[in-house]
């Protein structure tokens, strides 16, 4: 099993203990801390970059350019141009915008919804894997952590519905709560698919499982039931992220803005930018699980220092972040009783074949 | 494996923690106007009417229960799948005899409709499209 880099602090925390009058137990706080915060940066960070990215692709596909206006005098960074910084500005915008919360609306709940919804996102970055020893906690139930800490988004997305106070946020919350759900189903037997050809939850051991190479990777086996699954977890996970076309409860046009409708400032951009987060998560677990993760798919060509296995994940992980926007803004929107449908009737019956193919092989081959 | 778990609490920990000093911050550098309308419930520009806190579609209700049931056989399958390489055929048709059960349950539930969202147009319309035609002629109705 690798050793996460900064679990292998724990050598390091041994050395530091020995060296100062630290206790062994703080100075493991400390690197655990000092993980959280990269990561936490990292990843709000990939949320506004993924922000840009859709306003400048869905910009481009049709056929307009996007924000081009807000750029830098700064000497290094002057000549990027394309309005790279209009994210940031946006940030700044909601920063210093009001914070209205309605009279009638339950204040504790209100203020507590979006740590939820952001806490819980943030959370599963833990065990993302970006190179063989970059992963913050190498836990052996990984894959189920990351299923289970998923869920709790729909609490924080219910509970904003309901402190909002307000007839349409609670709609948009329902429908959104039953939506995530409902996907939550195919997208778990999916996975179900990948843990038993892999053999373990382990998120590391499952990387390694497709190191060597494009032909090892997982939605290359067993064909076609992998590649089944791939597609199934990608749109129940599409679903998942209320993105289109399943995203009646926060399209313009649907509900006002479903649950969001009474947040603004701050506390909207903490769900805005669980979304986005959310987004890359996704895009990282299914180059995991699917995609060979940080493993080159030229086998050991580029495939020896964490430079490469960062180049890898992250070109995987925004390919299909990349799909995910080219969807939306290409395809319309599905109605309520359709993607009820989509869910109960038609992905979960295939995820059953594609788990019970894939069972029915590899008892048949052994 | 105890040192992992920490570092995930640490990490929630963080998590919850920055959106903390976020919203601090907002709140020191915000403008705050407050203003009955601005603090109104929003309902597309109209007066609030009724209470928000209504009642809603049964629909979500036994959308929950039905993800309950398939939820916890899927966890039921999570511990299988991960030994399933080592297994036999015996755990193999075991655990199918389960599956196989649950998806009768699945075939039931869909035969019955629970999995029918409401439909614009449905038949229970129709009726009262009849009954109403029945009115309007005069005739007696039920």
């Amino acid at each position: 099993m690798p050793t996460p880099v900064f679990s292998a602090s724990l050598t390091l925390t041994n050395t530091i203990t020995s060296l100062t009058t630290l206790s062994e137990t703080l100075t493991s706080f400390i690197f655990m801390a000092l993980g959280a915060m990269i990561i936490t940066g990292l990843a709000a960070v990939l949320a506004l970059v993924g922000v840009y990215l859709e306003r400048k692709i869905s910009a481009h596909m049709q056929d307009r350019v996007g924000p081009m206006e807000v750029n830098t005098e700064i000497p290094l960074l002057k000549n990027i141009g394309h309005g790279w910084a209009q994210t940031l500005a946006d940030a700044v915008k909601l920063l210093i915008k009001e914070d209205v919360v309605p009279d009638a609306a339950d204040k504790k709940l209100h203020l507590l919804a979006p740590f939820i919804v952001f806490a819980a996102t943030l959370a599963a970055f833990a065990v993302l894997p970006f190179g063989r020893n970059l992963i913050i906690s190498d836990l052996n139930v990984g894959l189920f952590y990351i299923v289970a800490i998923s869920s709790f988004v729909v609490i924080g997305i219910i509970l904003a519905g309901w402190s909002s106070n307000n007839k349409w946020s609670l709609f948009g919350a329902m429908r959104s709560a039953a939506q995530i759900v409902s996907f939550e189903i195919p997208a778990s037997l999916a996975l179900l698919v990948v843990i038993m050809a892999v053999g373990s939850l382990n998120l590391g051991e499952i990387v390694a499982f497709q190191e060597g190479g494009i032909h090892k990777w997982l939605i290359f086996q067993y064909f076609p039931f992998n590649l089944l699954a791939f597609l199934i977890f990608f749109i129940a996970s599409l679903a998942e992220l209320n993105r289109a076309p399943f995203d009646i409860p926060e399209a313009e046009s649907e509900i006002i803005a479903g649950f969001h409708t009474e947040y603004s400032g701050m506390k909207f951009a903490m769900f805005f930018l669980a979304e986005y987060a959310n987004m890359f998560l996704v895009g990282v677990v299914i180059s995991t699980l699917f995609l060979g993760g940080w493993s080159s798919p030229f086998g050991s060509f580029l495939n020896g220092s964490a430079f490469f296995h960062v180049f890898w994940i992250a070109l995987k992980a925004f390919s299909i972040i990349f799909v995910q926007i080219w969807l939306r803004w290409t395809l319309p929107r599905v109605r309520v009783d359709q993607l009820m449908y989509t869910s109960w009737k038609v992905l979960t019956p295939f995820a059953f074949v594609a788990m019970v193919g894939v069972g029915l092989w590899m008892v048949l081959l052994n | 494996m105890l040192y992992n778990f920490a570092t995930v609490f640490v990490f929630i920990a963080f998590g919850a923690l920055f959106v903390g000093i976020n919203l601090t911050l907002s709140r020191l550098i915000q403008t705050r106007n407050p203003h009955p309308m601005k603090l109104s419930t929003y309902e597309c520009g109209e007066l609030p009417e009724g209470d928000s806190w209504i009642h809603f579609n049964i629909r979500f209700y036994v959308i929950a229960l039905i993800f309950l049931i398939f939820e916890v056989e899927i966890i039921f399958l999570f511990p299988w799948a991960v030994v399933f390489k080592k297994l036999g055929t015996f755990a193999f048709a075991e655990m199918m005899i389960f599956v196989f059960i649950l998806i009768v349950g699945l075939a039931y539930v869909w035969v019955k409709g629970d999995l029918e969202w409401e439909k614009p147009g449905s038949v229970s319309d129709q009726r009262f499209v009849e009954v109403r035609k029945e009115s309007e002629t005069g005739e007696l109705v039920a």
